[in-house]
């Protein structure tokens, strides 16, 4: 993850609290999906940025995922991500997304 | 309708593997970084000779000597064994070895920046001589070059950025100022790379196309270099520089500047400069990005792979009045993002390729081929990107699905009929719905192809200014012919031929007294 993304997160993590603050990803690719999954919770696995060894354990879920999906105006998310949903391996991001919540995040 | 046309296109690439490895910017950071990186211990060896280069499928494709529909048909990867035959000259430009493009660097410098050593440029001479479009003054221009010594000194003590062939010093691009960085030796080395590929596409141009030089009147360069110094740091202007060393006397011109959007912007305004009639021939170019070079080289040395993304790319179009003869770049088909566009993928592809069409009446499935970003996907594939082309193709299937043009089911045949394999390397704007000109006006001129749409895409926030993203987008269509000469025309038609036969009865008349 950008370096400067995660020093801005880390911000965000530590004043808010992993109760007050929930990351949604909207990676195209499982891979990387699952970095940046694993960078906001149990922190920055390459050790190149501010997160390395800071586990923030935030609750981190992709867009397309229905815990998310069903909370957004069904009208704005047709027009701005369901022509995603059809080119996206969908299954395999929430796979690895949910994956690194169930493990790392503290909620 | 006016529409300008498209005369011609030259696509040049410039193989140069010391370039990569000195000025790319992913090793000049890592070396910045940790000096003794294994990644650039071991880039040497990954590094591809010019043959490996040549026999590269999507480079052949590039220059011409293949369509992207036969580069599909090759298996990859592309990079494994010698799949097809390796030709320097293609029906659009060349690809050009480093050693002849550190002369093409030395041609195109005005200001004595680039030196090559004396006993180097000896050895290259009688293949300049051999170049079709080196020319007699051109090889006095280059001179006889430096000492070596004197290269030497300025590299130790001058600030001087080495050229190489291997380990081999044969010569340097001076810093053009002391302290202004925007003038150091590795920027002005960046740029002139860029001026001279850019030269190089032109002269292709003009050569292929038969255009005299002097009949160009604009010139709109469109890569994503900056020219200028500490006080305008992107001054630029690189248009004029390039046509000066292309013979384009009788034309003025400027640059266009949008992330990797900007030949698709640029095309835009060439055309309506002709349709105005402000010009009659305008060209786009743009030469490569030397800092792009070797971008994505750690993670294709890390597989074990070659570093494939070893050459500057360069492309010049023509764009004229209308002919009646060459394919038109439709001025009523333009898509572009908005400010108020929104950034989501869709919301992009709407804008791009849903909403032009909708307003001709057209449907996703009446275009035959799609431009899009035109990457290798072998480059982008290691680095974790993917097939960048293909994931456009899915988005524009998948609009189709959404306007019930097709089924869901139809998706990977959708993206088959009306896409194409990426072979363009990496180089930003190179690769961005250009590349395939070229192959269009020939398609549509032998009648393989009816409509192909260009697809430009820029992400702007790059420089920190906007999170705002970019794209701009046109059909080519099939020149519907004479059928649209004006009104005027047709007046003068009648008149021809009623005075014809005026003539004719004239003629008749005392025959028959």
């Amino acid at each position: 993850m950008d370096l400067e993304n995660q020093a801005r997160i880390k911000e965000l993590g530590e004043k808010h609290g992993e109760k007050e603050l929930v990351v949604i990803l909207g990676s195209s690719d499982p891979d990387s999906a699952e970095l940046a999954a694993e960078t906001v919770t149990a922190g920055d696995p390459t050790y190149a940025g501010p997160l390395a060894g800071v586990p923030l354990g935030l609750p981190v879920y992709h867009i397309m995922e229905e815990e998310i999906k069903f909370q957004v105006d069904p009208q704005v998310y047709e027009e701005q991500v369901a022509m995603m949903e059809m080119v996206l391996d969908v299954e395999a991001l929430i796979e690895a997304v949910k994956r690194m919540r169930e493990e790392h995040s503290k909620l | 309708m006016n529409d300008a046309v498209i005369k011609g296109a030259g696509y040049v690439l410039a193989h140069v593997p010391n370039l990569t490895y000195e000025l790319g910017s992913t090793q000049v950071m890592e070396r910045k970084k940790n000096p003794d990186s294994e990644y650039l211990k071991k880039l040497k060896r990954h590094l591809r000779n010019y043959e490996e280069a040549l026999a590269y499928a999507p480079f052949q494709a590039y220059i011409g000597n293949i369509t992207p529909d036969e580069l599909s048909e090759i298996p990859r990867p592309w990079y494994e064994g010698e799949k097809i035959q390796p030709v320097r000259e293609g029906r659009y430009g060349e690809i050009v070895p480093e050693d002849e493009f550190y002369a093409w660097m030395l041609l195109v410098d005005t200001f004595d920046l680039v030196w090559l050593e004396d006993a180097y440029l000896a050895e290259l001479r009688p293949r300049l001589e051999k170049h079709p479009l080196i020319a007699p003054p051109d090889l006095k221009k280059l001179g006889n070059g430096k000492s070596r010594a004197e290269i030497e000194e300025r590299v130790e003590a001058g600030g001087a950025q080495p050229l190489y062939l291997g380990d081999r010093l044969v010569g340097c691009v001076r810093r053009a100022h002391e302290l202004d960085e925007n003038l150091s030796a590795h920027v002005i080395a960046e740029n002139m790379a860029t001026k001279a590929s850019a030269v190089l596409a032109l002269r292709h141009l003009l050569a292929k196309s038969g255009t005299d030089p002097q009949t160009v009147d604009y010139i709109i360069e469109a890569s994503e270099e900056a020219a200028g110094d500490m006080n305008q740091r992107g001054g630029g202007n690189l248009a004029k520089a390039i046509g000066e060393w292309a013979g384009c006397l009788a034309a003025t011109g400027s640059d266009t500047r949008a992330f990797c959007a900007g030949p698709v912007h640029a095309l835009v305004h060439a055309a309506a400069l002709v349709k105005a009639g402000f010009y009659k021939n305008v060209v786009v170019v743009a030469g490569g990005a030397v800092a792009k070079l070797g971008m994505n080289g750690k993670d294709h040395v890390a597989k074990g792979m070659p570093l494939l993304e070893d050459v500057l790319g360069a492309f010049a179009i023509l764009v004229a009045e209308n002919d009646g003869q060459n394919p038109v770049l439709c001025s009523d088909s333009l898509g572009q993002h908005n400010i108020g566009s929104g950034s989501s993928p869709q919301a992009v592809m709407q804008a791009l390729v849903a909403h032009p069409l909708e307003r001709l009446g057209l449907k996703l499935s009446d275009v035959d081929k799609y431009s899009v970003e035109m990457q290798i996907p072998e480059m982008t594939e290691p680095a974790g990107a993917g097939d960048v082309p293909t994931a456009n193709y899915k988005m524009i299937a998948a609009l189709a699905v959404m306007r019930k043009e097709i089924e869901r089911s139809q998706i990977p045949e959708f993206v088959v009929k009306h896409g194409m394999p990426g072979f363009a390397p990496t180089q930003g704007h190179i690769p961005s719905g250009v590349p395939f000109i070229g192959h269009a006006r020939d398609l549509i001129l032998t009648g393989k192809l009816q409509r192909t749409m260009i697809i430009g895409k820029g992400s702007l926030f790059l420089a920190r200014m906007t999170n705002l993203f970019d794209g701009v987008s046109f059909l080519i269509e099939k020149n519907p012919g004479r059928s649209d000469v004006s009104g005027v025309g047709k007046d003068a038609l009648k008149k021809l031929v009623a005075d014809a036969l005026r003539q004719v009865a004239a003629n008749l008349a005392p025959a028959g007294e």
